[in-house]
């Protein structure tokens, strides 16, 4: 399968400081790729600035083809385009709509779609991903748990039916079980939806079972890649990364 | 007269200019909500809309010297809805002109360009049609209505009855419509917003579109009790803005409980506290300092601090 995602030399800086130096990497379609790093390594400015939240300061960003995001500011797009050319990503923290229901957050995530029966649908293809989010369709987002906000949000990046779905930490501050379902379910629309899956985690274990390819940063910078399973072998990520 | 029905009239006086404090306070509140902005010149717009109001009043019926019917109902009417339109339109070009390009600015700055835009608004109708004060005539005849032993006057009603249409028609826009809830959205979380495939740009116009507009339909209901000037909007918009504070900046409920209680506490404080009628806005501002120390966010705030 062809490359969907391929971010070329990018650097991002936040004043003086440099998040992100000469970025360089590949997802191809239909894949779960995922990105390990400690903290502050850099992860979620790199999701961001694929989405245009972060500026580039060198570098380009292609998305099927077409440059989305370049250092030139004015001729990158903006979010709410590269949303509509088919990425969505669902955010660390995840960001709920914490006073709408779990219901308005769909419809929320529907935005782009203007066939009403068809938000429909998807909203009821979500409710069977996750159930819970059925019974909870009429409650505040706010009064939801860690793992089921998270199920929330991955469900509203997913009413767009997006070609790529961005995940940042979807396993942050949440118990083992859970997160294990959380990976089931990524997986699962992985293979269902044939959505191409890149994802940050600093779980990286898990991340790198359900990976075919993974890349490692570290200060900013790429450090090593290869297939999930060889990383996971990996000497340098095995003693920083997985506790061995 | 008995003291209860006395205080049941002033209730009912209150309830009048509460309705319309609370017009003024949803732009104030709108705004707030998606840019954490005051918008000082939007009780400008009020003034603004009150004249387009007036002149196209009195261009359709001829104004003083029309006798109240159906026609000058139908009149009013069409003269709001233009005025109306003008100031959405209005509104939507002071934020591109004035605010758009400082979002990113220090946050002094737009606050700034604000108060200025208010003084180019106010001076720019003194100049054109000078600084005398108009009166809005009565489209229809205001032969007050006893009711038991409590008056009210048909502009009461009308005042009420507009107010009430205007708050549902905007409650239901933003519970229902997806443009509404778009706006909901970006108030809540922007970025996020933007993740959804949302234009903020463009949900930030519409939010200075309504809430220009409705500040219209307050300026022409509030020109019949207190004539239309340049420095109209002074006052009342800031009165608004105190309920605004009340209800709890951002909150589109809070922005109407907070008007109609300013207005009711005003029109009821008065009297009770034996405050002279030239000082009136004492209790307005009174209000806002007691809330301000009691209940910093307002009666519907949320109780958290500003997100960084």
């Amino acid at each position: 399968m062809g490359e969907i995602l391929k971010i070329d030399n990018i650097s991002v800086s936040y004043g003086n400081i440099r998040a992100l130096s000469d970025v360089s990497m590949t997802v191809s379609e239909g894949d779960i790729v995922s990105l390990i790093g400690a903290n502050g390594a850099g992860k979620s400015t790199l999701l961001k600035a694929i989405v245009g939240l972060e500026p580039l300061k060198a570098g380009h960003i292609e998305f099927a083809g077409e440059t989305i995001c370049q250092s030139k500011h004015h001729a990158s797009l903006t979010t709410d385009l590269i949303a509509k050319r088919g990425i969505a990503l669902v955010p660390e923290g995840r960001h709920v709509f914490a006073d709408m229901t779990v219901e308005e957050n769909l419809d929320m995530g529907a935005f782009m779609v203007r066939d009403s029966d068809l938000i429909a649908r998807r909203k009821e293809d979500m409710y069977d991903l996750f159930p819970i989010l059925g019974a909870r369709k009429k409650q505040k987002t706010r009064s939801l748990s860690g793992g089921e906000q998270q199920m929330m949000a991955i469900a509203r990046a997913l009413m767009s039916a997006p070609r790529l779905l961005l995940l940042d930490e979807p396993g942050l501050g949440l118990a083992p079980l859970i997160v294990q379902d959380i990976f089931n379910k990524i997986k699962l629309i992985n293979e269902e939806n044939k959505v191409t899956v890149f994802l940050v985690e600093q779980n990286a274990r898990l991340a790198l079972r359900s990976s075919s390819y993974g890349y490692v940063l570290e200060n900013g910078k790429i450090v090593l890649q290869d297939s999930g399973e060889a990383l996971l072998n990996n000497e340098r990520v095995q003693k920083a990364y997985l506790g061995a | 007269m008995s003291t209860l029905t006395l205080y049941m009239q002033y209730i009912v006086n209150g309830l009048t200019l509460g309705a319309i404090y609370s017009l003024i306070a949803l732009g104030y509140t709108m705004v707030y909500g998606i840019l954490k902005f005051i918008n000082f010149a939007h009780g400008d717009i009020l003034m603004v809309g009150a004249f387009i109001g007036l002149l196209i009043y009195n261009g359709l019926t001829g104004g003083e010297a029309a006798d109240p019917g159906a026609w000058t109902l139908i009149a009013f009417f069409i003269a709001m809805i233009i005025s109306m339109i003008a100031c959405a339109l209005l509104g939507m070009l002071i934020e591109r002109i004035a605010y758009k390009p400082l979002r990113n600015a220090n946050r002094l700055a737009p606050l700034l360009s604000a108060i200025g835009v208010s003084f180019i608004l106010s001076n720019g109708a003194a100049w054109i049609f000078g600084t005398q004060s108009r009166r809005f005539p009565y489209p229809f005849n205001n032969e007050p209505i006893h009711i038991g032993a409590i008056t009210i006057t048909p502009h009461q009603i009308v005042v009420i009855v507009v107010s009430v249409i205007m708050m549902v028609l905007l409650t239901s826009f933003v519970s229902k419509t997806r443009m509404g809830k778009a706006m909901r959205a970006a108030s809540l979380d922007q970025s996020t917003s933007m993740l959804m495939g949302i234009n903020v740009n463009r949900v930030i116009s519409l939010t200075f579109a309504i809430g220009s507009a409705l500040a219209a339909v307050g300026g022409i209901l509030a020109s019949f009790d207190f004539r239309v000037y340049p420095s109209m909007g002074t006052m009342t918009g800031l009165k608004a803005f105190v309920a605004a504070v009340i209800g709890g900046i951002g909150n589109i409920q809070g922005a109407m409980i907070g008007g109609v209680l300013l207005g009711i506490l005003e029109a009821v404080g008065a009297p009770l506290l034996h405050i002279p009628n030239g000082m009136r806005d004492t209790v307005a501002f009174a209000v806002l300092i007691i809330v301000l120390l009691v209940k910093p966010d307002g009666i519907l705030g949320k109780n958290e601090r500003e997100k960084v």
